[in-house]
């Protein structure tokens, strides 16, 4: 943190934005500029504190007359079905698979941070929180952040006492790791299958509560629309999975922790199931959906191998602190076996353009570099196709190696197995190769999104009564998402933030029950039903996976790692036709009254195919390079990222506007990010 | 490579359901057996026969959600999920038999889909620490020996496939249940519930009609994430310290 300076919180150090430059025009309305409307003042360390207390609290008989719906059980929503279970609520939570068990956040394999300094070595809340505001590059909102640093202490002590078995030393305490370029030890973990593990944490006190009756469990319910009924988030329909019985579900509240959507990009590393149906449903009921492009993409995958890749692997990036990043100096030894290329003709282009940080550059730094590298030819591993800048397609090898030769030589081999024997193991399954004799290749992929529907303090979107948390919300990682924090965000959210907000709420509750035939309701079910049955009878000639893969090919030549303006206008209209060749051309087979995985996959695709669009259009008006969106046409003389504060130091809240083939734009409402606490600078990692 | 797939297909929970014969070609070694069964799925489109269904999320061996008895094997020849087995563990020409896990408690949905949600309930049962949000002392106030917290977390890494019950002959859960009886009685924190929690856990186990565990062994060598199979021995030895306890 050298070089900064902490300020009181209470004096803006930043005037609002003024943007100049208007890439998006003709393809947006510019709408009013928006602020939070609950966010608190004061000192920030005061501040979350002061607000619990405000918050008004609901008196514990009232309590279980009180309906939440919850849809989603990854970390946000499952600490949170459990959370207000105990609280006495009557909680209904919903998931797509077929046990809450399985939700996403399983995957997640670093770690979780937390400000406990048990290191001692300088760790505290406000240094978390910087360091997660300077990791999204400024475009986080300040109160949201301070609290997540604020709360996350009290996460691990709750995941201890429910038996998450963390990483610990000799004397049984608890054992922390560095992660994500930073420089104190504040990550907890569980080897490499952290998220696991507090998953299971979240599912086992969620499981308590179904025991008890405080939470019932729909599990294989796909949540298809929301209800909205005198502005206010009612409920919500469902399709159950195993009958096709499309139901209506009513609630006093309603909180989406449905995820992320990255599986837009057709590859990514999310489950095969992700995908942003609950929350583009809601997008559509009036919800905003702020900073879509944000994406983050993540350096150290398993590369692609051929057409029939279904999705890509994450290998931790913990594998950066030991292994060695490079490719061959020479295009024509990109097909030789590495370990006969001699040292003096590899390019360890990490450490060679980022001498100061190395391997260890933030992720979207290494993975651009290694996006470059495959650009210049000198990429490895298999030819594999893909659209081209020119909208033609190509074929070209993508992937660099990481390589632990040296690390073997200092920590011997059995070293490097302690530390990585799990995800050494999981390439070598993948690949059928063996990591400990030949260099991994490894290349970017997408890993996490970043933006999500707009929510104020209190995660509650600007639907009343529609909470969001986790990755299905916007607000903590600003442009980009520093390491073992998206754990710390779904708990925050699920076993702390929400149910200390969202019982303000509720004080003014029970609300007047909504009849089952109240017209909106009926409606929200009809559209649903009309819906179901079109994709049935469209009966066209190409499959749902086609018009997936071709929408994620598009996605991640022009709205990936690098984005233009040329680019970015060439998606956008590659993605109007395929969005209407799909509804008219689409085939799906089977019927709607039992389990048919291609009808719901046919509902999800025809949902990213609007969203694909409005990420492009937001990663067109915002022309500044910022965390995981790079902006070819903003970058510095050496071809770092360049911000633009005095344009862009606002989050862009977009509101749904039709869809685009009917004539249809979005409407960008801006609300500025005032920082009273933390200066903007810009990043420098060489 | 060229296969020949014999798969079940069962229209749903109560049709009659039968195998199936579909040749295949084109399949790549790298791809993983999902992405083959992509591919036939792919296929069948093309030809207007419905997909098979199969139940699948992470794809990498995390979230327990894919299955699949491949010729006779839970998850197939190799000691993983079915997500992470690659068609390089076939060979050209081969005939492949795919059906779903075969067990009274996890009746067929449609094709190779079941329900587990019997699983679900034994956690219900018992399976958790009971710690409400908020409650919990600072987390280390209460060390735990690091042997006994990497034991308890070498079973935590189950994944609640069912490739355990539906391996056993007796179509036992046993490993299941003696994984997370080990990893909560393992830790300081599940002392206080120890000895309710397996005797409450047992009872659901055979009120789902999971059979009894007579040593056999097949569970253990079946499961992706290797559970040791002494874990149904500290199974036993926790039920009867609990039955000497009259509980």
């Amino acid at each position: 943190m050298a070089g900064s300076t902490l300020h009181d919180g209470l004096t803006p150090l930043n005037g609002p934005s003024n943007q100049i430059s208007d890439d998006a025009q003709g393809f947006y309305v510019l709408g009013e500029n928006i602020v939070d409307p609950v966010a608190p003042a004061g000192p920030i360390k005061d501040r979350w504190t002061t607000r619990k207390f405000e918050n008004r609290l609901v008196n514990p008989a009232n309590r279980r007359k009180l309906d939440i719906i919850i849809v989603g059980t990854g970390l946000a929503g499952g600490a949170a079905a459990a959370t207000l279970g105990e609280a006495g609520y009557n909680v209904k939570s919903f998931c797509y698979q077929d046990s809450p068990r399985r939700a996403h956040s399983i995957a997640a394999q670093g770690g979780i941070n937390a400000a406990k300094n048990y290191k001692e070595d300088g760790d505290s809340t406000f240094r978390l929180f910087y360091d997660t505001v300077k990791g999204g590059d400024y475009r986080a909102r300040e109160n949201n952040v301070y609290r997540l640093a604020e709360v996350s202490a009290n996460i691990i002590d709750q995941c201890v006492a429910q038996g998450v078995p963390f990483a610990r030393e000799y004397g049984g305490l608890l054992d922390n790791r560095s992660f994500g370029g930073v420089q104190v030890s504040r990550t907890f973990y569980a080897r490499g299958q952290t998220g696991q593990q507090l998953l299971i944490g979240a599912y086992q006190a969620m499981e308590r509560q179904v025991a008890a009756g405080t939470v019932e469990q729909f599990t294989r319910h796909e949540m298809l629309e929301l209800i909205v009924v005198d502005g206010k988030a009612r409920g919500i329909v469902t399709r159950d999975m195993v009958t096709g019985a499309i139901e209506t579900h009513l609630a006093d509240v309603v909180v989406l922790a449905s995820g992320g959507y990255g599986n837009v990009f057709y590859l990514s590393t999310n489950a095969m199931g992700s995908n942003v149906t609950a929350a583009w449903r809601a997008h559509r009921k009036g919800a905003y959906m702020a900073n879509p492009c944000y994406t983050q993409i993540h350096p150290t995958c398993i590369p692609v191998t051929g057409s029939h890749q279904s999705k890509l692997t994450l290998m931790s990036e913990s594998l950066r602190n030991d292994g060695r990043i490079w490719v061959p100096k020479n295009v024509a030894d990109c097909e030789k076996d590495p370990r006969e290329i001699p040292e003096e003709d590899r390019d360890y282009f990490l450490e060679r353009i980022y001498p100061s940080f190395g391997n260890l550059v933030p992720r979207d730094i290494a993975s651009r570099a290694a996006k470059y590298m495959c650009d210049e030819g000198r990429g490895v591993g298999p030819q594999v196709a893909e659209i081209g800048p020119d909208g033609e397609q190509r074929m070209v090898r993508r992937g660099v190696y990481l390589d632990f030769a040296d690390a073997i030589a200092r920590l011997g081999k059995h070293g490097v197995e302690e530390k990585y024997d799990n995800l050494l193991d999981m390439y070598a399954r993948i690949t059928g190769e063996n990591p400990y004799e030949t260099p991994m290749r490894i290349y970017p992929a997408v890993h996490y999104v970043m933006g999500g529907l707009w929510v104020d303090y209190h995660l509650q979107s600007n639907i009343e009564g529609l909470f969001v948390t986790g990755e299905a919300n916007f607000s903590d990682h600003g442009a980009n998402r520093l390491g073992a924090s998206a754990l710390m965000q779904g708990l925050a959210d699920g076993y702390f933030v929400l149910p200390n907000t969202i019982r303000d709420y509720l004080a003014d509750g029970p609300f007047e029950k909504v009849a089952a035939d109240h017209p909106e309701v009926v409606a929200a079910q009809r559209a649903v039903e009309e819906r179901v049955s079109k994709f049935l009878a469209i009966q066209g000639t190409r499959s749902v996976e086609s018009y997936h893969k071709e929408l994620g090919a598009i996605m991640w030549e022009y709205c990936g790692m690098e984005r233009t303006e040329e680019g970015l206008k060439l998606a956008i209209s590659k993605i109007r036709e395929l969005r209407a060749d799909f509804w008219t051309n689409v085939k799906v087979l089977g019927a709607s009254d039992n389990l048919n995985q291609d009808l719901e996959k046919a509902g999800r695709v025809a949902d990213f195919l609007e969203l694909g669009e409005l990420m492009c259009v937001d990663a067109l008006n915002r022309r500044e390079s910022c965390g995981g969106h790079f902006r070819g046409e903003s970058q510095t003389e050496d071809g770092e990222a360049l911000r633009h504060d005095e344009e862009f130091a606002y989050v862009a809240a977009w509101e749904w506007g039709g869809d685009s083939n009917e004539g249809g734009q979005p409407v960008l409402h801006k609300e500025d990010l005032i920082y009273t606490a933390i200066e903007m600078k810009q990043r420098s990692y060489k | 490579m060229k296969l020949t797939l014999k798969v079940w297909r069962q229209a749903n929970a109560t049709a009659q359901g039968e195998i199936k014969t579909y040749p295949l070609d084109g399949v790549s070694p790298d791809m993983s057996f999902l992405e083959m069964l992509d591919l036939l799925n792919e296929q069948l489109v093309t030809q207007g026969e419905e997909p098979v269904a199969f139940d699948h999320d992470c794809r990498e061996g995390i979230c327990g959600m894919c299955s699949l008895m491949i010729n006779g094997e839970a998850h197939g020849p190799e000691v993983t999920t079915t997500c992470q087995l690659h068609m390089r563990s076939f060979s050209d020409g081969d005939t492949i038999t795919i059906e779903p896990w075969r067990a009274d408690p996890f009746p067929v949905i449609k094709d190779l889909v079941v329900d587990r949600s019997a699983f679900d309930r034994i956690i219900q049962s018992g399976g958790f620490i009971s710690a409400n949000t908020g409650s919990a002392p600072e987390a280390n106030s209460v060390p735990a020996p690091r042997d006994k917290a990497m034991r308890a977390f070498n079973v935590a890494t189950c994944i609640g496939c069912g490739a355990c019950v539906a391996a056993c002959p007796n179509g036992s859960a046993s490993l299941f249940l003696g994984a997370k009886i080990t990893h909560l009685g393992e830790l300081p924190q599940g002392q206080p519930e120890r000895w309710s929690r397996v005797v409450d856990m047992v009872g659901q186990h055979d009120h789902e009609g999971f059979g009894g565990c007579t040593n056999i062994g097949e569970c253990a060598s079946a499961c992706p994430k290797e559970i040791p199979l002494d874990v149904i021995s500290q199974l036993n030895k926790d039920l009867r310290t609990a039955m000497k306890q009259g509980l």
